[in-house]
């Protein structure tokens, strides 16, 4: 530090010296700077080792892994028939596709997960206890997005076709595992295990997207009878816990529509988890409506451009932009969220560990089961949140200046 | 050449917005007209009445966890009471656990300690990214479910035991000289402040250290010290749980309900309040340490004096929607059978089959925690509001 002052004095344009630290220094200055410190250091790496020894121990000796490897089907796609268990495979493929094409037109953090999504199938090829035809299937799609990522970076046509692949992803998806009498209809009382856990989320987040906007949109109005519907809906449900809305949704909506419109249990979880999450959505996005400065309304209208025009145009890219990551945040709660209709009584990923732990075949595996759960909560989590921050730093948001 | 200045009626800007508001609140109508219109005939189909007249009549189950006296004879409305301050106990306990960890996380997770900094960042990433049925599950079926007979219970030092039938904690049980001692130690404490403030002030003016925290502790170890002269006793003992046979006797027994659905919401609030805290830390610009180190200020009474009155500013307000969520999450209790408020409706609601009336109570006590909290949010934000000149 003295030496650094005293050259300050004498040439200020001068950049500070590198630092060269050698591992002794790191751990002086990182861990035992002081006696508090290294009683600190001393103490956490008791604590550390005693935890990471009954984890260890735990882990590759006491517990028992065969429940997951038995039931890895179920717990995946759940009761899925097996014969059409093909068209799952179909709306993976596509996405890997997707995702392929992404990685080839944008790079950056559609690369990383790309590669996360490479790492998922080939680690869980690896696994023993995963079937042959998986195993293909699994090899299909690593190849698909390594064949469609270099044909997208070679090939310019490809690269427009990033953008509609994903809005075909949803659609698609649908279709293939509802099939809709087209396909052999699968209905959605069969949709069960981790297979429902994503549809849930996917459906929520997409549903829910436009409705926020016009939430949004409606509690900015002027129009006061628009305003406090909005505001009314929004703090309603930001008031409840999100298992009474889906009791709301599964016991009163039923009521509500007096048995001549028929929704069967899942579809009606996906409406209360949609509207739930519109309302956070809805804040998030209302949060990005206030940010941007009113010069651009009036600039816009100074154009002469109309009030409509000038929020699709001008006002909402802008908005939506700042709050990408809240939204994404709010997407990755949504996705936890989705565990609760476990309570409602649908059987997504949670919901099928517990049909596990029920059979008497596997008692007292229950950690086993919902470690597994848990890390692949973990592991989607982890992947959208990362996500998240790349492109927080691509966009350079969240800096202070 | 003369313009028409006045706009047709259907341009007019004021009567296009009447005329929106006209057709949404038609179609919200009429939306809402059907939905009670169908259930106004569902009723009359299986020959219910709406009303709250049931919640008079006699629950006829059992609470297995009750704070308040409940038997089965007494009504669905004093069922309802017990489930609510079930909720309250568990959101009460709760938020002031999930703080104290929540504090001391985000603390450490800025830590200039590497290891403490890293490991405090491991646990806010694994368990936020976990979602919080999954972890009630694992506290309930894997791990408080599986802990061994009471007779064979894990014990921590003889002094808390855990078995699959719950937990026993050490309890304070108070004795009658409590009250004595309340009133000795309030003198010792208005004592204590006042021998504070005339230290500090002495010292201030002379400059010469006077010990105003000594001074101050002496004075509560004085009263403590005649209280006990006078009453001959202690104002409460430590009461230690032991095995008798096949059951806990003595401290607190917690059932592993409770305990399973306190733990993780504590744990999962805790990460989210950790990060809160971390912010809000992080947002009082480094001057402020630099000035206060220039000072010279110790680092404890820099982050005491300087650091945390002008972070709670920031981080009050979404801390107090952290402590909404834990109680709005206290609802999974429903999961693994504590007898929460929302599974108390539940149950009430499968005997009865009066959905619409039982949730309409649910919500609107979730609904009125919402805005008491809110109230309570903005008290403070005024108090603390800062002051401009």
């Amino acid at each position: 530090m003295k030496t650094n002052d005293n050259k300050h004095n004498k040439h200020e344009e001068t950049s500070p010296p590198k630092e060269s630290i050698n591992i002794m220094e790191w751990l002086r200055q990182n861990l035992f700077s002081s006696y508090m410190n290294t009683a600190l250091t001393i103490a956490t790496t008791i604590l550390l080792y005693l935890i990471l020894k009954e984890v260890f121990y735990w882990v590759f000796i006491t517990a028992d892994w065969s429940v997951v490897a038995v039931n890895f089907k179920i717990l995946m796609a759940g009761q899925y028939p097996d014969k059409e268990l093909w068209r799952v495979w179909l709306a993976v493929c596509f996405l890997s596709l997707t995702l392929g094409v992404s990685w080839g037109t944008w790079r950056g953090v559609a690369a990383h997960i790309a590669i996360a999504f490479i790492v998922i199938y080939a680690v869980t090829a690896l696994m023993p206890f995963v079937s042959v035809e998986s195993k293909i299937w699994l090899f299909v799609n690593i190849s698909l997005i390594l064949i469609s990522s270099v044909l997208a970076r070679k090939l310019k046509f490809i690269k427009k076709l990033a953008l509609p692949c994903w809005i075909l992803v949803f659609p698609v998806t649908i279709f293939l595992l509802a099939g809709f009498g087209i396909l052999p209809t699968v209905p959605t009382s069969l949709w069960s295990g981790f297979l429902l856990t994503i549809l849930l989320a996917v459906v929520a987040i997409v549903v829910s997207f436009p409705i926020s906007v016009l939430l949004a949109i409606g509690r900015n109005s002027n129009l006061p009878l628009i305003r406090y519907f909005c505001i009314f809906y929004i703090e309603f449900i930001r008031g409840i816990p999100l298992i009474t809305v889906l009791f709301i949704t599964q016991l009163m909506l039923p009521i509500f529509l007096g048995g001549k419109i028929e929704i069967d249990s899942v579809v009606r979880a996906m409406i209360g988890l949609t509207m739930f999450n519109a309302a956070y959505l809805a804040e998030n996005i209302r949060g990005g409506l206030q940010s941007i400065p009113r010069g651009q309304y009036e600039a816009a209208s100074a154009l002469g451009l109309s009030a409509t025009i000038t929020m699709i145009f001008i006002i909402m890219p802008q908005a939506l932009r700042v709050v990408i990551p809240a939204m994404v945040g709010q997407s990755i709660s949504i996705f936890k969220d989705t565990s609760l209709v476990v309570i409602v009584g649908l059987i997504d990923l949670l919901g099928m560990g517990r049909v596990i732990i029920s059979n008497p075949e596997f008692l007292g595996k229950n950690m086993e089961v919902f470690t597994f759960i848990a890390l692949v909560f973990l592991i989607f989590c982890n992947m959208m949140a990362y996500a998240s921050r790349k492109l927080e730093e691509a966009m350079g948001l969240g800096k202070r200046y | 050449m003369i313009r028409n200045t006045t706009t047709p009626f259907w341009r007019s800007k004021r009567i296009i917005s009447i005329l929106i508001q006209v057709v949404f609140a038609s179609i919200v109508a009429a939306m809402f007209a059907y939905f009670i219109k169908n259930t106004i005939d569902g009723m009359e189909e299986i020959g219910i009445k709406l009303g709250f007249g049931f919640l008079t009549q006699p629950a006829g189950f059992m609470i297995g966890e009750k704070i308040i006296d409940y038997s089965p004879a007494d009504s669905y409305a004093r069922a309802i009471l017990v489930g609510l301050t079930n909720t309250l106990k568990v959101a009460i306990v709760g938020i002031i656990l999930t703080t104290i960890v929540g504090v001391v996380v985000g603390v450490a997770r800025l830590s200039s300690n590497w290891l403490v900094n890293k490991l405090a960042g491991l646990y806010v990433d694994i368990i936020r990214n976990t979602p919080l049925l999954v972890q009630i599950f694992i506290w309930y079926f894997a791990v408080f479910l599986n802990f061994p007979k009471i007779q064979e219970s894990i014990s921590w030092g003889g002094i808390v035991y855990f078995s699959n039938r719950g937990a026993a904690i050490p309890w304070i049980e108070t004795t009658e000289a409590l009250w004595t001692w309340c009133i000795f130690l309030f003198v010792g404490i208005i004592a204590s402040i006042y021998l504070w403030r005339i230290k500090t002030k002495k010292q201030i003016e002379t400059g010469k250290e006077q010990k105003p925290t000594l001074w101050a502790m002496g004075a509560m170890l004085f009263s403590a010290a005649i209280a006990l002269i006078v009453t001959q006793k202690p104002p409460f003992y430590l009461s230690i749980p032991v095995i008798d046979g096949s059951m806990f006797v003595g401290g607190y027994r917690v059932t592993p309900e409770f305990a399973a659905i306190l733990i993780a919401l504590v744990v999962y609030t805790s990460t989210y309040i950790a990060e809160i805290v971390r912010g809000g830390i992080l947002a009082i610009h480094k001057g402020q340490t630099e000035a206060a180190k220039a000072l010279g200020f110790k680092d404890f009474d820099i982050l005491r004096l300087i650091i945390f009155p002008q972070a709670i500013r920031i981080i009050i307000p979404p801390i107090t929607s952290q402590y909404l969520n834990l109680i709005k999450n206290s609802s999974l209790a429903v999961a693994i059978g504590y007898p929460d408020l929302f599974n108390v409706g539940n149950t009430i609601l499968n005997q009865t089959g009066r959905a619409i009336e039982v949730i309409t109570i649910i919500l609107l006590i979730y609904l009125s925690f919402s805005l008491i909290t809110s109230i309570i949010m903005n008290i403070f934000n005024r108090y603390y509001k800062l002051v401009e000149r």
